[in-house]
């Protein structure tokens, strides 16, 4: 009987009847779990939109799921704009807009000229969210922008009021991989660090672009200047690239001209 | 009634006597990197104890007909489908945790604890028996994990599950936590004191000088 267990052909036929067992419990998993891991994914996102625009506070904890969406719904509206000629594109809805499926297509995206935040590709059209108060009127415009720290792809939500130049906020929600190191880049999550932003000017008088995550003190307690993470060059570098990247030409600079002379309404 | 007796030395064994961390120094990869929370270290322990009691529980079921030229291969089979399934109920259901873990999860399939048990017991033992024995090698598991996760999460953050015990200096309180705690290798000394402790109780632990 040993011998009959050990035979080849019996090996084979339970080596290939376990896979397919495995491989139908595998997939009938994925495939059944799916739809609440996309919701879930896409509530995270739109928790930190929320928290962007200062409607909630994520650290509160005690958020209903409906809480969340009632809110996105009522206030947020996201838009695609063309990033070339700043403009919206109509019959595009901004919910359901993959930017990250876009930026991979060769159709729908190009290499930028100059790669500064390592990201690689650039979409065509790009996702902004406008936030309205309740009367009606915008009151945050949400860029998202991303780049690349020390280990990892970092993906932030730029929330500016509608003058397109002062900061209420920069969020970061998402890093590809394990993110950046626990206590040094890490802490661009830091609350504190996060609170540095609000009030900061992206321009100056001349209209060049003068933000600056910097070392240097005198600069950093000036309005354009946010102080760096200490133990993190690397990744506040990368915060500064894909400022200056998101902000420049390749990206929302058509968009922002745009918004700035009325063409948000 | 010897039964009852194997039942209960195979689920609470493992908790100090045969702990598969203190004991056997399995899985300690992991011991590290997911106690700087309680939170994240009893999902862990959750997922892990799942894992190792349904491979337990499936290899002892099909045990008589794997062919012992590729035991290892099968066993593997069976333990990286659990864990890919825990790993998707988690992001479905505990996203939040699971965006934490992130890659631990999936690494339960290389935990030693798994493989050693499915190799040492659930190869030889029936399913019902093995099944439990995972359970309570889980646990001993998770007793290890939550005490290290205690500790680093008081000292290290002044918080137990995210509650804050002690106020911390940068919120305006008067604790300053201990950094130290919140970085990996500070698991390898408590789990070494952990050791320490357990072996000075149960002298029957310690190994006999080469």
């Amino acid at each position: 009987m040993a011998n009959n267990k050990d035979s080849f052909a019996r090996t084979l036929f339970i080596v290939v009847g376990l896979c397919l067992v495995c491989s139908i419990f595998v997939s009938t998993a994925a495939v059944v779990l799916r739809p609440t891991q996309q919701e879930n994914k896409l509530l995270d996102k739109q928790k930190y939109i929320l928290e962007a625009a200062n409607l909630i506070d994520t650290k509160s904890g005690n958020l209903s799921k409906a809480d969340v969406l009632a809110t996105y719904e009522k206030y947020v509206q996201a838009r695609v704009i063309d990033l070339k000629t700043g403009e919206f594109v109509e019959g595009v809805d901004g919910n359901t807009f993959d930017q990250e499926k876009v930026s991979r297509d060769p159709k729908t995206s190009s290499k930028p000229e100059n790669d500064i935040a390592s990201i690689k590709r650039v979409p065509n059209q790009a996702v902004v969210y406008l936030i309205r108060d309740d009367a009606g009127a915008i009151k945050t415009v949400i860029l998202p922008i991303k780049g690349y720290g020390l280990w990892s792809t970092m993906f932030a939500f730029l929330a500016l009021d509608p003058d397109m130049n002062t900061v209420q906020s920069l969020v970061y929600y998402a890093f590809t991989g394990s993110g950046e190191t626990p206590g040094l880049g890490g802490e661009v999550q830091n609350p504190k660090w996060m609170s540095l932003w609000h009030g900061k000017k992206l321009y100056d008088e001349q209209g060049n672009l003068a933000i600056s995550v910097t070392k240097n003190p005198a600069v950093a307690a000036s309005v354009h200047g946010v102080d760096a993470l200490s133990g993190a060059t690397l990744t506040s570098n990368g915060v500064q690239h894909s400022l200056t990247f998101w902000l420049g030409k390749e990206g929302f600079a058509a968009f922002i001209e745009k918004a700035r002379n009325g063409g948000l309404s | 009634m010897s039964n009852a007796n194997e039942l209960k030395k195979v689920l609470t064994g493992p908790l100090i006597s045969n702990n598969p961390i203190a004991l056997q120094v399995l899985g300690v990869c992991s011991a590290l990197a997911v106690t700087s929370k309680l939170e994240t270290a009893l999902v862990m322990t959750l997922a892990l104890t799942a894992v190792t009691a349904f491979s337990n529980l499936f290899i002892s079921m099909i045990r008589n007909h794997i062919p012992s030229s590729v035991r290892i291969i099968v066993q593997m089979a069976i333990i990286a489908s659990l864990v890919i399934v825990v790993d998707q109920i988690l992001r479905a259901y505990a996203y939040d945790v699971a965006k934490q873990l992130s890659v631990f999860v999936g690494l339960i399939i290389t935990n030693c604890i798994v493989m050693g048990r499915a190799e040492a017991y659930a190869m030889k033992t029936p399913p019902m028996m093995s099944f439990m024995d995972g359970i309570g090698n889980g646990l001993g598991y998770g007793v290890i994990l939550m005490s290290v996760g205690f500790v680093r999460e008081l000292l290290g953050n002044g918080s137990l599950f995210g509650v804050e015990i002690l106020s911390k200096v940068s919120d305006g309180g008067w604790y300053v936590p201990n950094g130290l705690l919140l970085l990996p290798p500070s698991a390898f000394f408590l789990i070494g004191i952990l050791i320490w402790i357990i072996r000075t109780y149960k002298p029957e632990q310690v190994e006999a000088k080469g």
